[in-house]
């Protein structure tokens, strides 16, 4: 399968990558000859399986619901803590609206 | 304590040095500690260490013991602990630039699970950047060297844990798995890696790549280290609701030796192009078990040749989600040049992540998008269906499954890494068992003519992580690392 550079960007666009000219190109080989791999897939006919979509779980539905109390939460401190820019209690990130 | 005895700690060495007060934890854990900071050098194993949070550990056991309190099953045991995995107060990068100073404000639920178990955590391992790889080689922080032959990778993505493991830097360690990322490292290094059940342990507190894919396990240098590690941290955990409610057996207990009449299988599809120096290996553990009276026959597992298509396409499109929220908001590294919010976001993250971590973002959002979705994604889901069906057809016929962990033994630096496809297509042996979410494990197997480890792997029914072990202890106990 061949995969485009623009594809290639619009892939990126999504995922909010910033990628080079260089990985572009790097990323359209690469891609290409890793779904081509996986076209592999199309040989078996899947049309009477269902997907797997939980692993395993063996408990009713309703076993992982805990009781509607209150416990202990992080805190604004330290859930900011980590953040590159923050202020009053707020995460600051570039401006999103021109005035 | 000299650096042979030291090397050679084992659990039962631990506790029977603290009880005979030979040496106190606190003892134990300064001379643990120096030795490991010396030694790390050599391998890059650890990114870094964290002293005072192992002297804490140490006293709070020489406490315990003074007061004639129980200490726990770990009391006083040199840990090290996956860098994917959370500890409150000791950095936690994913081997990421974009994580590099990152600080978590809690701990991992296996991290409190051993830590109340006496465990003493001397530091943070070294991986594949958000444990993507299967060479250690895509770490932000220089790779690991393989304790066993320095020009060859540990494997990964827990190359760290295993070298760990395998230098004696640490007694036992944590790393994660989601697609043979303790089983192939543990083959590698030549020591004993266990990727159990899909929700024995809990993932609260490990860095999510995979989620329907990723576990947490242990790393020993011998069998029973390695039940005892899995014993502290296994179990039910309300913070994380996939975890499993099955009761967790007494796995050290189980660990009798006698293996008489166990079914085991060798699925055909594993063997058939295997014809490498592993290849012999195997067959001489096979000839092993034999004389310990398992009853081996062939079995089949049809699907095993989609397994690579379809891990690769799951655990990217799950990555690529789960990825998304390193954005340069909250705790991750932001690009100083941006101008605007979107422009923040797209350069700390082009900026921020390695190759392979972009790639498999790239792949995973290809995967699912708009028109690709059921092509792909769906597709995926439905042969991961038929994959588990196999197994669970095959755990009709046998008790334990045995096949290789990897095609060939640890390959050298630099040697796979251009070429990714080929680096995903080396991962086989274990990804089957990963989708299929049963408990999975490597146990040394004998060298190659070279010297270096071989790893076979057992595969179980879903929660027999006790049959798993007893099958790899007796093949320990009669000398299945020097076959």
């Amino acid at each position: 399968m061949k995969i485009s550079e623009e594809q290639v960007r619009y892939v990126a666009d999504l995922a909010n990558l910033r990628l080079t000219d260089e990985e572009v190109a790097r990323m359209c080989a690469e891609l290409g000859a890793i779904l081509t791999y996986m076209d592999k897939l199309n040989e078996l006919d899947t049309s009477q399986v269902e997907p797997m979509a939980q692993v395993l779980y063996e408990a009713e539905e309703t076993a992982t619901l805990r009781d509607d109390v209150e416990g202990p939460t992080l805190g604004a401190e330290a859930a900011l803590a980590n953040a590159p820019l923050a202020g009053a209690g707020y995460f600051k990130v570039p401006r999103v609206i021109e005035r | 304590m000299t650096a042979t005895e030291i090397r050679e700690l084992t659990i039962e060495r631990v506790r029977q040095g603290l009880l005979s007060r030979r040496f106190s934890a606190l003892e134990l854990a300064q001379a643990a500690l120096e030795f490991a900071q010396k030694e790390n050098p050599k391998t890059n194993a650890y990114l870094h260490f964290c002293p005072e949070r192992a002297l804490e550990a140490a006293r709070r056991v020489d406490a315990q013991l003074a007061a004639g309190e129980d200490p726990g099953p770990l009391a006083g045991v040199p840990v090290a602990v996956k860098d994917v995995i959370l500890t409150r107060g000791v950095r936690t990068t994913c081997a990421s630039r974009l994580l590099e100073n990152y600080v978590p404000p809690y701990d991992a639920t296996a991290v409190v699970r051993l830590e109340q178990a006496g465990g003493v955590i001397l530091g943070k391992t070294n991986c594949d950047e958000f444990a993507m790889g299967s060479s250690n080689e895509n770490s932000a922080f220089g790779p690991v060297r393989n304790p066993v032959a320095p020009d060859r990778v540990p494997g990964g993505s827990s190359g760290g844990s295993a070298a760990a493991v395998a230098q004696g830097t640490a007694v036992v360690a944590l790393g994660s798995d989601t697609g043979g990322s303790i089983r192939q490292p543990a083959s590698f290094c030549g020591v004993v890696g266990i990727t159990p059940t899909y929700g024995r342990v809990s993932r609260y507190g490990l860095v999510a790549f995979a989620s329907s894919l990723d576990h947490i396990g242990p790393f020993a240098r011998n069998v029973r280290d390695a039940a005892l590690l899995l014993q502290v941290i296994a179990g039910r955990d309300p913070m994380d609701s996939t975890s499993a409610f099955a009761p967790v057996p007494d796995y050290v207990a189980e660990l009798s030796g006698d293996v008489r009449g166990v079914k085991v299988g060798l699925p055909r599809e594993y063997f058939r192009d295997l014809t490498s120096e592993t290849g012999e290996k195997i067959a001489q553990g096979v000839e092993l078990l034999k004389r310990l009276g398992c009853e081996v026959r062939e079995i089949s597992l049809p699907h095993t040749e989609y397994a690579i298509a379809c891990y690769y396409i799951i655990c990217t499109a799950e990555a690529s989600s789960n990825l998304a929220r390193y954005d340069g908001v909250r705790y991750t590294r932001r690009s100083p040049h941006s101008e605007t919010l979107s422009d923040m976001y797209r350069n700390s993250r082009g900026e921020g992540f390695g190759a392979e971590c972009k790639r498999r973002i790239m792949l995973g959002t290809y995967v699912l998008s708009a028109g690709y979705y059921e092509a792909y994604y769906l597709k995926a889901q439905k042969v991961r269906t038929l994959i588990a069906r196999d197994f669970t057809e095959a755990f009709r016929e046998v008790d334990l499954i045995v096949t290789p962990v990897s095609p060939f033994p640890a390959f050298r630096l630099g040697e796979k890494i251009a070429d990714p496809l080929a680096m995903y297509l080396s991962d086989i042996y274990t990804i089957t068992g990963s989708l299929a979410g049963i408990p999975c494990m490597s146990v040394p197997c004998g060298r190659t003519r070279e010297g270096l480890p071989v790893g076979m792997q057992i595969l179980a029914r879903h929660f027999d992580e006790a049959g798993m072990l007893r099958l790899a202890y007796a093949f320990e106990q009669a000398g299945g690392a020097e076959v």
